[in-house]
């Protein structure tokens, strides 16, 4: 019983639990379809970067160049596709924007992997680097013009239609890459070595490196995979938003990082789950899009999720050293 | 020792290591029998760790030729030698904290099979079957880092039988042991032995293995000195062939003070730690508190310098009270504290050793707002020699020392402050036979001259070398005062256990 009330999970559920509590008390429109699928729409991009975040976290790294990677990938394959074949499938833009952000994951890699730098230092360097060569050689306009396959994508329903109600919703077909994206990694992480040795170098790179895991690959493989995880959530954001915006992602990384956080990730590695980190990124678009319906200023947004990173880490850290001083 | 050598498990013949111009080993033969338990001894420095290191194919030897189960070994490295079946116990034990107990015991076993997917129901299978080989029951699905020392070093010894290992090399294996779990350690050693596997102990507090084991090897400076049947040996000889010399550790006799009271503990409680600790200390004697692990000792070690804020009670220095729970007050009481982890808690180790030194000494050399430089260094350097640190210079880091050299530098930060009461904690943890008994001498020579030392310890010899009284502690409450010189170890062992 303990166990479970000291889980981040448990925390986080429970506080969006009496968020949505709140929230329908004070306004009896906030519980409706419409809410949970604009949430929903809203959790996508957001949570496909965490999941890529929070295994660079597991792995012992902190990744803070992802939303770069994201918006150039993004950009680059729009352009590319608008430049040499305008009809370009959306497959194929999407596949072009996942590889474009593998790359520049493979960059964070050799980086991180071949020549042995801390994370944070290469991935603060390649967020200004990659961000600086979009906007200086792949252009800085915004594109409202996209390849028709793409504002096609973005039309694709899972389901829409209205409630009895007349509430309005939609699910498009991008929740689809969240969940295949939820699936992959939870089979990577569970059900391969590859992904024990990532936990277990996040554990403790020695001992990793005594058992026999080859450390170098198993980093060099989080960095593409959580570039590759970027690439397609920016493709993604690119045609929900039907635009494709140099300037927009970057500045979410934090946003994106508190969230794992929040979901039980520990920044020493070894530690995180999906379903925490998902319940992390519920978090904050709550805060994000309904803080306004419970009566608190949206200029409280950063210091509601400050606060909510506060008390989320500090509570089980602070029962942690209880436990400790009680052993002495 | 007539052993069958042909039926030898690992046969090391002339291996000799060279860095650079440095001899770590020098032509040493070293062989290990089926079943067999080996001590090898030796100081920090005496090349035991390289010997190791060679075996386990972490470095190549500049000359001679390892045959491992009667095969020719070229090119060792660590997947070869694990194939081989040697594996190597670490004193940190190379575990995962945040993976469970069946994964940390079966992982090494999938990868040396090159696996690609995990199945989680196999693992549980795996550590199963070994821990029902070694007849002990931990919780698989527990996180490792929830788990005592103890138990860590079973999962460790697991994990080595999972990869089939036939030779198990255990670094340093009883340090952090109490007595009671040594001696569990010690049932399940004769139980693999029986199962054919061998075991070799690197250690230098080896007194408690030598009962489970067949042969001792002593290396000294890189040279064998000492091979034979370890039934020859015992806790003296053994020092004196790792030193090369005589260590008779000396009792440090009556207290010889002049009785005035110089700290005086009332009534000290903390909930959950300790509770209703009584005992005064007096001006030049050396006080020994032990216990064994979890008796509450080290919150008491610690409350005495305000690191854990005791609920209740109070400590007066020559009769001022001191602030509780304030470290700040306790220094300012000049009562000094030499942590029990000096590593995470005492040095800052990649800084030089003047720094460590005279860290707390940095008001004392201000003038007009800037260091004394000069002073500075010849007040280190002083401490340093009268300590007898092995240092090349005082700019060295404090990394690059021995474990005993590195105790030193602690001790002579404290010193530097001139000390009325100074508290040990395990001051010889991780610090070889010939230093451990300099730092005794530098504890008793500090009684001598009128500090107050408290010593707390869970090394029975260190206390009976070193104290004038020792109090048992148990469960959080002191249960035993035993005066120095009328207790054997044996003894003491006992009161502590009963």
């Amino acid at each position: 019983m303990t166990a479970l009330l000291s889980r981040n999970e448990t925390l986080v559920a429970v506080v969006i639990a009496l968020f949505c509590i709140v929230a329908s008390l004070s306004d009896p429109n906030f519980f409706t379809v419409t809410t949970l699928s604009d949430l929903l729409r809203a959790s996508i991009v957001l949570g496909i970067l965490a999941v890529g975040a929070m295994l660079v976290l597991i792995s012992g790294g902190i990744d803070v160049s992802f939303t770069a990677v994201a918006v150039s990938a993004m950009y680059i394959a729009t352009k590319t596709a608008l430049t040499f074949w305008p009809d370009m499938p959306w497959q194929l833009i999407f596949m072009l924007s996942i590889l474009t952000g593998a790359g520049l994951g493979a960059i964070n890699g050799l980086f991180i992997a071949g020549f042995g730098l801390p994370t944070l230092i290469v991935t603060l360097g390649t967020l200004s680097v990659f961000r600086g060569f979009l906007l200086t050689f792949v252009g800085s306009e915004r594109i409202s013009a996209l390849p028709p396959e793409m504002r096609e994508f973005s039309r694709m329903m899972i389901a829409r239609g209205t409630t009895q109600g007349g509430d309005f919703y939609s699910l498009p077909w991008s929740l689809a890459a969240l969940a295949g994206v939820i699936v992959l990694t939870a089979v990577i992480l569970h059900k391969t070595m590859l992904g024990r040795s990532i936990f277990a170098l996040g554990g403790s790179v020695e001992s990793a490196r005594r058992i026999g895991i080859d450390v170098r690959r198993t980093q060099f493989f989080v960095y593409v995979y959580a570039g590759a995880l970027a690439g397609l959530a920016g493709i993604l954001h690119g045609s929900m938003g039907r635009m494709a915006d140099p300037f927009s992602l970057v500045g979410l990384e934090l946003s994106v990082i508190a969230a794992v956080v929040l979901g039980g990730a520990r920044l020493i590695g070894g530690y995180g789950t999906i379903t925490g980190t998902l319940l992390g990124v519920g978090l904050i678009v709550l805060v994000q899009n309904s803080l306004i319906v419970i009566g608190i200023p949206s200029t409280w947004q950063s210091v509601t999720i400050g606060a909510l990173i506060l008390l989320g880490t500090g509570l089980p850290a602070w029962q942690a050293k209880r436990a400790a001083a009680r052993e002495g | 020792m007539n052993l069958p050598e042909t039926g030898a498990l690992v046969d090391m013949r002339g291996v000799t290591k060279r860095y650079g111009g440095v001899t770590a080993l020098e032509g040493v033969d070293f062989t290990v029998a089926p079943g067999q338990a080996v001590c090898l001894a030796g100081e920090n420095g005496s090349g035991k760790s390289t010997l190791i290191k060679i075996l386990a194919g972490v470095e190549r030897p500049t000359e001679g030729e390892i045959r491992i189960g009667g095969k020719p070994m070229t090119g060792l490295d660590p997947r070869k030698a694990a194939a081989a079946g040697v594996m190597v116990i670490y004193q940190d034990f190379s575990l995962f904290p945040n993976l469970s107990v069946a994964e940390n015991i079966a992982m090494s076993r999938d990868l040396n099979a090159g696996r690609r997917f995990f199945d989680r129901r196999a693992a549980q299978g795996t550590a199963r079957a070994v821990l029902d080989r070694i007849g002990v029951d931990i919780p698989l699905k527990a996180r490792l880092e929830t788990l005592s020392v103890a138990h860590k070093q079973l999962v460790a010894i697991c994990r080595a039988l999972a990869c089939e290992a036939r030779l198990i090399i255990m670094d340093e294996p009883t340090t952090a042991l109490t007595g009671r779990e040594v001696r569990a350690l010690l049932g399940i050693i004769r139980l693999l032995k029986d199962q054919g596997v061998a075991v070799v102990f690197v250690s230098h507090k080896l007194a408690e293995v030598l009962d489970v084991s067949e042969k001792v090897v002593v290396l000294r400076n890189g040279c064998k000195v000492a091979e034979g049947p370890a039934n020859t040996f015992d806790a003296a000889s053994l020092t004196r062939h790792m030193t090369g010399r005589d260590v008779p550790e000396i009792s440090p006799g009556p207290y010889a003070g002049s009785g005035e009271t110089l700290m005086k503990v009332d009534r000290l409680q903390k909930s959950g730690a300790f509770a209703d600790v009584n005992f005064g200390l007096r001006r030049g004697e050396v006080l020994g508190v032990t216990g064994l692990l979890g008796s509450g000792r080290t919150s008491l070690a610690k409350a005495l310098f305000g690191l854990v804020r005791p609920d209740t009670g109070s400590i007066t220095v020559d009769g001022h009270p001191v602030p509780l729970g304030d470290p700040m007050a306790a220094a300012a009481a000049r009562i000094g504290y030499v942590p029990e982890d000096r590593l995470t808690e005492g040095l800052f180790l990649a800084q030089s050793i003047l720094r460590n030194v005279t860290v707390g000494r940095l008001g004392a050399h201000e003038r007009i707002g800037f260091l004394d430089r000069p002073a500075l260094e010849n007040e280190a350097q002083g401490w340093l020699t009268r300590l007898k640190v092995k240092a090349s210079s005082i700019a060295a880091p404090v990394q690059s020392l021995s474990g005993g050299n590195q105790q030193r530098v602690v001790l002579a930060r404290w010193l530097a402050r001139a000390p009325r009461v100074l508290i040990l904690n395990g001051p010889s943890v991780g610090v070889d036979v010939g230093s451990k008994a300099e730092i005794h001498d530098i504890i008793r020579d500090l009684g001598a001259k009128g500090l107050g030392v408290i010593v707390i310890s869970d090394d029975l010899p260190e206390l009976i070398a070193t104290c004038h009284r020792i109090l048992v502690m148990k469960g959080g409450r002191m249960v035993d005062e035993i005066a120095s010189g009328t207790v054997s170890e044996d003894e003491l062992a006992q009161r502590l256990a009963s």
